[in-house]
């Protein structure tokens, strides 16, 4: 007997109404349900995702030739800024938070919505008002500066529609901040009885360092942004060295952002991973406090390191040496992670299913992703390799093969869940692993090319790295099929996709007490929580691997 | 095509960076191998399917923790350490170098030698050598970058940065701008031409103009009009400059600083911003008027006016 099972379980013969019941536009545009809302941030996020790589899938043809000629360097500059704002602002910190998040976390406490629906549908708009400019500011020519924006040439060299763009970021922040504090105070608030903080699951400790990180660094890069802005409308000597202004300052407070943010990134991925490790090898994970640790101290620590973007900047090089101890020391909490998921593994029941599959892609890209950053958390080697593809390769190796690999296999794993049907199992392992073979294959070769000397945001370079940027380009259409693969069979899944039951994985939490798709309040009855989270101890029955297809 | 998979080492700390650099790779297989190894292990081992009871684990799971977080912890510790000690000495020019300065502006780098040889997007150098490079910006943030001496520092406009390396062979290497600055960010590169010292001074001597930078800022100097106040003026009571260069300048305010480069461009850009005690605020700002590399010329002439010794004050 399952020991998170509700107190009453009463399962009326009647089919609840689910949520997707419901199908007039109207009904999904002015929903306040926190799973309606989730659907629709996954339609965008995935919607911007496709916008971005193929940004990116221009650039990388451009670059098979160290003098190619199908972009001007000015389209090539606009490329990259795209690729980069969209990825970062409207793709990675949204992806498993807002759209996963909003779905799951209500369901996980046994909660009936987020502390403040209507908040969280307004969050929605402002950030689909925030790509609007975004993608606005491409159609009237575009941005050229990268999506970092340093300052003196944002703020006065650039001709192009910087405004624009950095209007719909800003907006896109407020977005951010309000999920996050509706997180917080949900997860405060809304928790099932039974439900004390040491019996959450792993995810929601993940995301409530998440959504800490939104609500205190994004206030920082809105002013930042705002700052920049009235530099560049009325020319006020914030940045500008002409008017006693501090370039380097904008840095400052960019970082201070924007290095929290890789972990509003990767935190939410550590979240999801460590459910997957559970959930399929039918076990606690292992060490769950000092996981559960890690990620709040991940989010503390990551406040920290915010200079080790700015080794070469001209700060002190004291100041250089206090971020890189600190840089150092928050490795330790990503690395205690990693341990655990191994150990998670020792006598466990193992199945490889999707979900499963990019669970171990997501540790194996991680882990890879992690090391490099002791490279630039050593400052020697970071002067030699900043600003080059070795910094390119680390950051796609945390931000795409750790974020996004966390976010496919927590989109796999709860898609039963969202939609009520199953996806093919063979397409979804086989989607997986092109995705893991295609991710190596683009970016390791940029660490070697990095290491070589390749600066980055480069439309022409030196003749000795093609053969390196051959291979990128060569790996990086292996991964776009990995990529296209699932946005396929999961469409293909929704009208053709088996009916799901209520707990395809046999998994432990509160999400898989309910039906798929859930009810509109998502639980007929408040669930009572009497035990651990991830009790499979006496549940335990090996099941044969591809249990869907029984 | 070939597969190269390690930069040329043209200076002495590109070995140092090298080493290090194998170090981490070394400590990155270790760490790899002690998480994958097991890991494949176990995913061979246990998946499921076969029939293992499942025990709850017998040793305590805090002491693995404990052993786990303090073992990296101190390795990286000791990292740390390595890579910041090069790195200290990459930050710290030695006391004797060649010198040469560098502005950079959206798509080039113009470099002049203390000398008075002038380059663009081209540096020589001699090998054995320490050669210091004082950079600035005209416009926006440009980063100087030399693969095969590992090298890279931000040029920052308003600002001088300091870059120095030893060559140890000769041969061409690249100089790319690593900072994005625009447009032709990509192609804002040149070379290094590192040469035997007896062929530097062959190239030194064959495009040497007749004036020295401190020669050219000398002249420099009266025609901006700076003579008047700074030497034999009665009037105006100004500072003399000879020695100031490299010594402590009390303040207003009580602050102290150093007259290095930065504090005499900040004084002839923006004087009003630090007044040294015992002056009042009369120098116009030179903003607008002189260049970045004239503000070179006139340091140049101030710092070679360091060893001097002013005449005495008359006030
Ligand atoms: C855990 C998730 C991590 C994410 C999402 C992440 C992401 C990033 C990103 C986006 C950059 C590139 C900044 C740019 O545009 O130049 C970067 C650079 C850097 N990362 Fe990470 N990183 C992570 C982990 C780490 C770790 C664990 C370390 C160190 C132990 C580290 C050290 C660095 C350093 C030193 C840089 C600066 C590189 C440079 O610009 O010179 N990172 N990281
Ligand atoms: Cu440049």
């Amino acid at each position: 007997m399952n020991e998170l099972a509700p107190a009453t379980h009463t399962h009326t013969s009647a089919p609840a109404e689910s949520y997707l019941d419901e199908h007039t536009v109207r009904s999904w545009l002015l929903t306040t349900d926190h799973k309606r809302i989730g659907v629709l941030y996954l339609i965008s996020i995935v919607f911007y995702f496709l916008v971005a790589a193929v940004a990116v899938g221009i650039m990388r043809i451009e670059l098979l030739h160290p003098h190619g000629t199908l972009l001007l360097n000015e389209t090539y500059n606009k490329l990259f800024t795209l690729h980069g704002v969209l990825m970062v602002w409207f793709f990675l910190i949204p992806s498993i938070p807002s759209a996963l998040g909003n779905f799951i976390i209500p369901i996980m406490i046994g909660a009936r919505d987020v502390a403040f629906p209507k908040l969280n549908l307004l969050s929605w708009y402002l950030f689909m008002i925030g790509g609007g400019f975004v993608l606005y500011s491409i159609m009237i020519g575009g941005v050229d500066t990268g999506w970092t924006f340093y300052t003196p040439f944002s703020s006065t060299y650039s001709n192009t529609h910087v405004l624009t763009m950095v209007f719909g970021v800003f907006i896109a922040g407020f977005s951010s901040i309000l999920t996050g504090l509706n997180f917080i105070i949900t997860i405060h608030k809304m928790r099932a009885p039974g439900m004390r903080w040491f019996r959450m699951p792993l995810f929601l400790w993940s995301l409530y360092s998440t959504s800490i990180i939104l609500v205190l660094a994004t206030p920082v890069l809105a002013i930042t942004l705002l700052l920049m802005a009235v530099e560049r409308v009325w020319g006020i000597g914030i940045f500008d060295p002409r008017l006693g202004g501090d370039p380097i300052l904008f840095q400052h407070l960019f970082w201070f952002y924007s290095h929290p943010a890789v972990y509003i990134m990767v935190l939410p991925s550590m979240g999801v991973v460590s459910e997957l490790m559970a959930a399929f090898t039918r076990k606690e994970v292992f060490g769950y406090e000092w996981v559960a640790g890690a990620s709040v101290a991940i989010a503390v620590v990551g406040f920290l390191v915010w200079g080790h973007h700015m080794f070469v900047s001209s700060q002190s090089i004291y100041a250089g040496m206090v971020f890189s101890i600190l840089s150092f020391i928050v490795a330790v909490p990503s690395g205690i992670k990693v341990f655990n998921w191994t150990a998670t593994l020792y006598q466990g029941s193992i199945s490889f299913e999707t979900p499963m599959i990019y669970a171990l892609g997501f540790i194996g890209l991680f882990a890879i992703g992690g090391l490099t950053g002791l490279f630039l958390a050593a400052l020697a080697v970071d002067v030699h390799v900043t600003d080059t593809y070795f910094v390119v390769a680390h950051f796609h190796y945390i931000m795409v093969g750790g974020a996004v690999m966390g976010f496919m296999g927590g989109l796999h794993y709860w898609w039963p869940k969202i939609t009520g049907r199953l996806y093919p199992e063979a397409f979804g392992r086989l989607a997986a692993i092109v995705t893991f073979i295609g991710f190596n294959f683009t970016f390791f070769p940029q660490f070697v090319m990095g290491y070589l000397g390749m600066p980055r945001r480069y439309h022409n370079y030196a003749p000795e790295f093609q053969v390196y940027h051959v291979l990128s380009t060569a790996g990086a259409s292996i991964l776009g099929i990995g990529y296209l693969l699932p946005v396929i069979y999961l469409l293909w899944s929704l009208r053709y996709g088996k009916k799901a039951p209520a707990n395809p994985w046999h998994a432990t939490g509160l999400e898989w007490q309910t039906t798929s798709p859930p009810p509109k309040h998502n639980f007929d009855e408040t669930p009572v929580v009497t035990g651990p989270p991830y009790d499979y101890t006496e549940d335990f029955e090996p099941k044969p691997s591809g249990v869907l297809h029984a | 095509m070939k597969l190269p998979f390690f930069p040329i080492a043209a200076s002495h700390m590109a070995e140092r960076v090298d080493r290090l650099y194998l170090g981490l790779l070394l400590i990155s297989a270790f760490f790899l191998a002690l998480i994958f190894l097991p890991m494949l292990y176990f995913l061979f081992k246990y998946r499921r399917g076969k029939m293992l009871s499942h025990r709850k684990l017998k040793f305590a799971t805090w002491k693995l923790e404990v052993i786990w977080t303090l073992i990296p912890l101190f390795m990286l510790l000791c990292l740390f350490g390595w890579a910041a000690t090069i790195y200290y000495d990459e930050e710290r020019p030695p006391a004797r170098t060649l010198e040469a300065f560098v502005v950079a502006k959206q798509w080039m780098w113009k470099i002049q030698h203390a000398e008075g040889n002038r380059e663009i997007n081209e540096l020589h150098v001699p090998t054995g050598q320490a050669v210091k490079l004082t950079m600035t910006s005209e416009d926006v943030i440009h980063s100087f970058y030399i693969p095969a001496m590992r090298l890279k520092q931000d040029v920052v406009p308003g600002r001088y940065v300091t870059e120095w390396f030893e060559p140890t062979r000769p041969g061409t290497y690249h100089l790319f701008c690593a900072e994005f600055c625009g447009a032709d960010h990509s192609l804002m590169g040149g070379n290094i031409v590192v040469m035997k010292p007896a062929d530097y001074q062959a190239w030194l001597n064959a495009g040497r103009p007749v004036d020295n930078l401190a020669a050219t800022g000398e002249h420099l100097f009266r025609e901006f009009g700076c003579s008047g106040c700074h030497q034999n003026s009665t009037v105006v009571h100004a500072p003399r400059l000879e020695g100031v260069f490299g010594k402590p300048v009390p303040l207003q305010g009580g602050a102290i600083t150093t007259a290095d480069e930065q504090y005499i461009r900040d004084s002839i850009l923006l004087p009003a911003s630090q007044i040294a005690v015992g002056y009042s605020n009369v120098m116009p700002s030179y903003t607008g008027r002189v260049s970045e590399e004239q503000l070179i010329q006139l340091i140049a002439y101030i710092k070679s006016l360091g060893n001097q010794t002013p005449p005495e004050e008359t006030k």
